[in-house]
Order: structure tokens, then sequence, then C-alpha cells
């Protein structure tokens, strides 16, 4: 009963913040329309329009409206997922987002498992092994990680990879030979590619994702080894791990079963902010890679000074952030028993 | 004394430090047999360190030699890490302080029991399962298909000692340690957890050896008692002699407990003497 | 080997005075900071960047940075220009000694705007709570649950192209964990003995949050700034590899790295020297505030 009560009021809790996440999302989104030097008036109705053609303009535009009007008519706008036309593409932005999300989401899954399937394992390592030599080198990774700027690494990788060894693909997702051969259906080209059976191409789709993700695993690797490290630092001190040893287990069924299991909740959150810092950091690494993501939408909207596809790009990645966080949220009860009582230590 | 169980001679334990080496445990000895023996002393007298040297459990930098270390006819010393853990859970358990640390939060405690029966009996998951929910029975949980479903945080203490309990020894070891394992309970729950532990040492013919820094307890439930004091064994007598003890630590730890029936206005300070750091002659 | 004069003054385990105490906890501490190599070299990097930044026109002719000289362009590392020279034969070696001048005041601009910004939230909230604390804190929540790197982008969008610019878009997403953090510290003061009296000696809020909490905050503030720093740099020469920070011809690192992108494959100098001054730069903060942190805050470690 209780655990119902406390369950219900966290899902209330949950829900007010998410809605006020969104709705700072898209004062802050409103706030960076209205900077804009640019008169989206003068945009529409041409330097020299007479000064009553500028207002019936501006009237129509709804610009004459008191700010907070002029905001809850954004709100209502957004919501109903109209952001409005972008200049460059003469589109609906929501359907150019929706056409180009999924290029983003394919590098920043493939980046994410890379990272997940060394950084894990290696964290756990260095926490075993603490002062050893793996232990050194995740510190020295991540401090390296940390410190290096994606797109300079990635121009060093396409120079050393692709341009001297010629080990991977160039620039782009596809030969230009293999574009538009497969059907799109998830927009994600290794899964469309293999559902229409089109091997060729999912492998010259891959040989173009590799260094791409490769680079990025590797820095998002920094993080998640690094934070893998200090949970299991943490869980390793504990008593029920001097327990499970003197019943009798093995010292890496000790670690990869019992002390994996309790690191897990923790590593959820990595997890999120990793996918997240991904998809942010998108906008340098499609310039580099010449990936035609979200990422180099919004650069190129950037530069011709098309805000609604800015503006639309920066609540998309805004919503996947709140969706990510609530989905950590909702996930820390499957996890961890405690959560629903809020015993958790 | 029946057959002895484990033998300990002059077991000494270091770490090395940067300011020279600490001196953890300097050589203590003890035969148990089927019987329960309390070791008693403050905290720092090395006695969990005692423990926890028997089964291999101190971490790599400690330094631990032996002029004997036995359970029964097998040599503990220079054992390795395999050898250790054959031993663990199967011949020698060990029951730590406070259930709600010791054991896995995350996991189902019939799991954790039935966890201990696989890994040293192999006889499937299903076997596994019967025998811990017949050892649960046999700690007196009446409800045993429930908790075993349980969270450790679902339980009390009392009842989580008694799975720490029945984890610790479903795979028939042949000594127990209990380190400090009633020290995190309320007064009430003590002694049930007490009990259980006696009936089952008892019952299973094992050599208990209960680490505590409660002299009262040690004394009224034990057979034998060890006193340490600063990584020493300063006293080893019968339980019901302790009374006449004679190494001055004891008689001071004697002294300093509070009675009922002679009331005090104030307690002794016990005094040190550096002179127990020395070997007794 | 005995410490004697001032050594033994600094170390001894007795100090006679509060002052005393104070200097040998610092002594020790910069002790500890000296044997650690991997935390002096990040101090020795970041003292380079300060001093490259401020002496650059004695290391290289500052007309150098925008000098074109057509005959000269893209020529490979030499004797003459050390690092090559760039598209519009400019040489790299006194645009990358300029360009520590761009990213050192962008650093320091960053760090003078969200300080107080960080300080001037958290330090109320944590010090009234109550409605005040939670207006303040659901804020900076909603703030960190925004991505950072894209509004700053949109912000310099907004703004138009520039370094100031790219400052303040910079500076508006970084003051979070600053807020959080300096409630956090106020929070665990408040309740201290030497806050409680001055609030009975009738020092007003305003007096204790500068005189007594602050000064306590700041060491914990600035360490955070510390590490933050590497970020910070990426995000500044992230702006500027995008266009967004500084314009050309200004020597900033980022912008160079862009421009170096176009020749990359035939004459791969222009772009790898300027990325490498970022690299060096940002893992220098990084093992000077990994360094600090080890010693003011072991646990973390």
């Amino acid at each position: 009963m209780d655990a119902a009560v406390a369950g219900l009021r966290r899902l209330l809790r949950l829900i007010l913040s998410v809605a006020a996440t969104f709705l700072g999302l898209t004062l802050v989104t409103f706030v960076i329309g209205r900077l804009i030097p640019i008169d989206p008036v003068l945009a529409v109705v041409g330097e020299h329009a007479a000064p009553s053609v500028y207002r019936a303009a501006r009237a129509r535009m709804g610009l004459d409206l008191p700010l907070s009007v002029q905001y809850l008519r954004y709100l209502r706008q957004i919501l109903h997922g109209d952001f409005g036309t972008s200049v460059i593409t003469g589109q609906p932005v929501l359907t150019d987002l929706l056409h180009v999300f999924p290029a983003t989401v394919e590098l920043s899954l493939a980046a994410l498992l890379i990272g997940l399937g060394l950084g894990i394992p290696l964290g756990v390592l260095a926490a075993t092994r603490r002062g050893g030599a793996i232990d050194q080198a995740v510190r020295l990774l991540s401090l390296f990680g940390y410190s290096m700027p994606v797109f300079w690494l990635g121009l060093i990788g396409l120079l050393v990879f692709y341009a001297r060894l010629g080990w991977v693909a160039g620039p782009g997702r596809l030969d230009v030979g293999f574009e538009d051969m497969v059907p799109e259906r998830s927009g994600l080209l290794l899964l469309d590619s293999a559902l229409a059976g089109q091997w060729d191409v999912m492998a010259n789709a891959a040989a173009h994702l590799l260094l791409p993700a490769a680079i990025l695993g590797l820095l998002s690797l920094a993080f998640i080894a690094r934070m893998t490290r200090s949970f299991m630092l943490g869980q390793l001190s504990q008593e029920y791990v001097l327990a499970a040893r003197a019943k009798g287990l093995s010292r890496r069924r000790v670690v990869w079963v019992h002390g994996l299991r309790n690191i897990a909740v923790p590593l959820i959150t990595v997890i999120a902010l990793t996918f997240g810092s991904l998809l942010e950091g998108a906008v340098l690494t499609e310039t580099v890679f010449a990936w035609p993501g979200l990422g180099l939408y919004m650069k190129n909207s950037l530069f011709n000074a098309d805000m609604n596809a800015v503006i639309g790009g920066t609540i998309l990645i805004g919503v996947v952030y709140i969706g990510l966080n609530l989905l950590t949220d909702l996930l820390y009860p499957l996890l961890d028993p405690r959560a629903d009582t809020g015993a958790r230590r | 004394m029946s057959e002895i169980l484990l033998e300990v001679a002059d077991l000494r334990v270091t770490y090395p430090g940067e300011g020279g080496d600490f001196a953890a445990l300097r050589g203590i000895g003890f035969a148990l047999g089927r019987e329960r023996l309390g070791i008693v002393g403050e905290s720092g007298s090395g006695k969990s360190t005692a423990g926890r040297a028997i089964m291999g459990l101190l971490p790599p930098s400690a330094r631990v030699g032996a002029e004997v270390l036995r359970l029964g006819e097998t040599d503990l010393r220079g054992l390795d890490e395999a050898g250790f853990r054959r031993l663990r859970g199967r011949r020698i358990g060990m029951v730590l302080q406070d259930p709600k640390y010791a054991l896995n939060p995350l996991l189902r405690v019939g799991e954790q029991i039935a966890e201990t029966h696989r890994t040293h009996l192999r006889q499937g998951r299903r076997a596994a399962r019967q025998a811990a929910l017949a050892m649960l029975e046999s700690v007196h949980i009446r409800d045993p298909a429930r908790v075993y479903r349980a969270f450790p945080h679902e339980l009390s203490g009392g009842m989580g000692q008694r799975v720490m309990i029945a984890m610790m020894l479903i795979a028939g070891p042949e000594v127990l340690i209990a380190d400090e394992p009633t020290s995190a309970l309320d007064a009430s729950v003590q002694r049930q957890v007490l009990a259980i532990l006696d009936e089952q040492v008892r019952a299973r013919g094992m050599g208990l050896l209960l680490i505590s820094h409660n002299l009262h307890l040690v004394r009224a439930f034990c057979d034998r008692v060890l006193v340490m004091y600063a990584g020493r064994v300063v006293e080893s007598c019968r339980a019901s002699e302790l009374a006449a003890a004679r190494h001055p630590y004891t008689r001071g730890l004697l002294a300093a407990l509070p009675d009922l029936a002679h009331r005090r206005a104030r307690l002794p300070v016990l005094a040190r003497d550096p002179d127990w750091l020395e070997p007794v002659r | 080997m005995k410490p004697v004069g001032w050594q033994a003054w600094l170390l001894t385990e007795t100090p006679g005075g509060r002052a005393q105490a104070r200097a040998g906890r610092w002594y020790r501490n910069l002790r500890r900071f000296a044997r650690n190599p991997l935390a002096m070299s990040g101090l020795f990097v970041v003292l380079a960047l300060i001093a490259v930044a401020l002496a650059a026109p004695l290391l290289a002719p500052a007309r150098a940075v925008v000098l074109q000289a057509l005959p000269d362009r893209l020529l490979p590392p030499s004797l003459a220009h050390p690092f090559g020279t760039d598209e519009l034969g400019r040489d790299l070696y006194a645009r990358v000694v300029f360009g520590a001048r761009i990213t050192l005041s962008i650093v320091a601009m960053v760090a003078l705007i969200v300080l107080p910004i960080g300080l001037g939230i958290g330090l109320p909230a944590g010090y009234f709570g109550g409605w005040i604390d939670l207006v303040l804190m659901r804020l900076t929540d909603i703030f960190l649950a925004f991505p950072r790197l894209i509004l700053a982008l949109a912000f310099a969008a907004a703004l138009g192209p520039g370094i100031r610019n790219a400052v303040i878009a910079i500076a508006l997403t970084a003051w979070p964990p600053y807020a959080r953090l300096a409630r956090a510290e106020t929070l665990s003061l408040r309740a201290r003995e030497f806050v409680l009296a001055a609030e009975l000696q009738g020092a007003s809020a305003w007096r204790i949050l500068r005189t007594q909490i602050l000064p306590l905050c700041l060491p914990s503030v600035i360490i955070r700034l510390t590490l933050d720093m590497a970020g910070i740099i990426l995000t500044a020469a992230g702006l500027g590899f995008l266009g967004l920070g500084a314009q050309p011809p200004s020597p900033e690192w980022g912008a160079m790295v862009a421009s170096g992108r176009d020749v990359l494959l035939d004459q791969w100098w222009v772009a790898t020297i300027p990325g490498l001054a970022i690299f060096v730069v940002s893992l220098g903060f990084n093992l000077l505030g990994d360094g600090l942190r080890e010693i003011f805050d072991p646990r973390a470690a």
C-alpha cells in the first residue's frame, strides 16, 4: 500500500519535472528566436516596403502581440509538431528532422555500443587491479579522451585510416554508387540494407560507419570506463563482497555477477549521459565526416540563418534529453528493488 | 576436548606501511574442537583479522605467517586463492556483523543461499533451491517460500542474520566463524540469533569461533574464552573460570563491566600497561 | 633527514596557532602536489600557456599573424616557418602563439561570467532554503537537463558569430553545476558555529554570505572550474571550427583547424598543429584539475 502511494508520488513528481523541463526548453528556444538581430518581418516584406505594408505583415505574423501571448502561440505550435518551414529545404522542419535523425541515431548507437563493449570491461578490470597496468591505461585514456577535440581527431583519423592506409571508407554514409539502392524503412542503413538483403550496400555502409563510430566510441569509452571503475571500487569495499567470497565464490563471479549487478543502476545514468552527449556532439562529428544527419543539418541551417531549423533541431535534441532522463528514472526501480520504497542507501 | 577441527599456532599478520610495518597479529594460537570458543577484545585488538586470516580473506597487501594453521587435515599455510575457495563455505563459513550490508542488496536472499549450495555441491538449480528452502526452515523461518523470494531490505535484522547463517551453513562446514554476529541487532533479537547459532552448531557437531567485543555475551554463551589485546592472546581459559583470570587486562575488563547487583557510582577506567605488548613469559 | 628551520615550523604536529596550522596544511598539500608528476606537468602546460599569451609579441612578430604571402603558401615546416604556412602563406607558428591569447581570454571571460552567476544562485539557495531554494534549484535543474553544446550553438547562432558572443553562449550554458556546488557547500556551512555566531551578532544575510560563506566556498568552486576549463576550451574551439567563434583572420585554433581541413590530405600540418595545441592545453588543464582534486577531495579521485 505504502509502496503504491510512494510509487504514485514518484510518478507525479517525474511528470511535473518533465513538464517543467520541457517548458524551460521551449522558453529558452523562444528567447533565442527573439534574439536574432535579423528582423523576420523585413525578410518577408523586403527592405523597401511601405510602413503600412510592414505593419500589416507584422500583425499577420503575430509579432505585434505581447510577448507572453506570442510565447503561448509558439508553445501551441510546438506541441502540434509545427516547427515552421525551413528556409533552405522549403519543407516543414519536422519532416526534415525526421528524415535526417536516423543517420545520427545510427552513428551514435554504433559509437555507444563500442564505448560500452570496451569501456565497461576496462573499467571493471581497472577497479579489480587497482594501480595495475590496465588501471593506469584507463586513467591516461580518460585524460586523453576528456582533452581531445573530437573534430580534430576525426580529421586525423580520416587522414591516416582513409587517405593514407585505405582501411576504411571516406566521408559520407555510402559511396555514390550505392546511394538510394535500398528502400528506407528505419532510416538505419545497416538495418535497412539487411532487411533488403543488399549485402554489398551493407558492407559499404559499415565501411563508412567504422571510422566515425570508432572515434566517437573511443571518446565515450573514456567516460564510461572511468565511471565504471569508480562505481566498481565503491562496490568492492562493501561487506556483501566479503560475504560472497566467504561462502566460496570465485573473485570473478563476485565481481562480474554480484558487483556488476550493483553498478548496473548508476551505469544506466552514465549510458544515458553518453548517448546524449553523442547526439549533441553530432554537430561537430557530422561536419567532419560529412555524415548526413541531424548535426550536419543543423550546421547548414546555422550558416544560412535558418532559425526555424536550428530551433527545431535544438528542441528535438532537448526532447531526446528529457526522454533519456525519464527513461533512466523509469528503469531505476526495475533494476533496484529498493527504489520502490525509497529505502535506497 | 574432542577432536581438533582448527588449530592455530603463532599466527602473525603484518601490513607493510610507509612508516614501517604494522603488526596486526603478533603470534596467536589456539585449538578449536567441537565447542564454542569466544574471542574478545577491544576494536583494533586483531580479533577480526584473525578470523579473516584463517579464511584467506585479508587484502593482498597483508603478510600472513604461522607455525601451524590447520583446518582438520588441511594445512592452510601457503594455500592459494583456488585452494581457499574450495574450503570457504564448504568447510569453514563466516557470519558477518550486519546482514543489511553483508547480503547483496539486489539479489533475492533465497538465490544467495542457493548460490553457496550450487558453488560447492553442484547438484543443479532445483536441488539448490530445495536445500535453501529446507535450510531457511531449519533456522526457524516460518514462511520459507516467501522469504526465499524477498530482497534483503525487505527483511528485519534478525531475519537477515538467519538468512546469513543459512547461507554459510548450507554446504555443511565443520567450522563457523561468527564475527560480531549480533552487534547490529536489537537486544531482544540477539538472543534468538544466538540460540539459532547454538542449535545449529550443536546439531551439526561444528566448532564455533565467536568474535565479539562483548565480554558478557561471550562469557554466557561460549565454552572457552580467549582475550586479545594488541594482536596477542593475553588470556585463555574456560568461560566459567573467567572470574579467576590473572592477566591485568582481563581483570580490568571484568572490573569495567556494569553490574546490576552492585550499583557503582562510576565505572573504573581501564588502565593500560605497555608491558602487555611484550610476549607473556 | 629531519626537517629544520622553517620546514620544521611548517610541518610540526603541534602548531602554535591557527595561522601556523593553516600554513602547515598548505605546505603539506603543496608537497603532495609537487610529488605528482602528472599534476606538475599540467601546471607546467597551464603556466606555459599564460607565459606564451603574455609574451606573444616577443616570441613572434605580431604582423606575421595576418601577413599574407601567397608565394609562400602551404609551405611544410622548416627553419623559417617552424610549423609551416597556411593556405594564405601566413606563418603558422606566429598564429599558434597569438592564438594562445584568444584561448586564454575566452577561458578567463567564461570564468568571470560563470562564477558570479553560479555563486549568485547557489549561495542564496543554500543559505535561505525554503521557496527561494526550491525556485532557484528547479531553474538550475532545468538548465542542467539541457543539451549544453546545442544550446550554446543556438545562442551563438542567434547572437551572431564572434568571440564575445561565443563566450556569452558558453557561459550561459555552463553555470548550473556551479550553482549546485555552491548550494551544497553553503548548506554544509550554514549550520556551523561561526555562521551562527555572526548571525547572533546581527550581521545581515548579505554580509554573512559575503564574509563568512563565500570565502569557504571558493576553493571547491575553483577546483571545479579548473576541471571544466578543458571542456570550455573544447567547446570554444568547436564553435570556432564551425565558424561561430572568432572570425578570420583572427588566429583562433579551432577556426585554424577548419581552414586546414580542405588541404588536409596534402598539407597535413595546417590542421594538425593548431589541433595539437588545443589538445595539449586542454590536457594541461585536465591534469592540473585532476591533481588539485586528488589533494582537496581524495574521495572523488
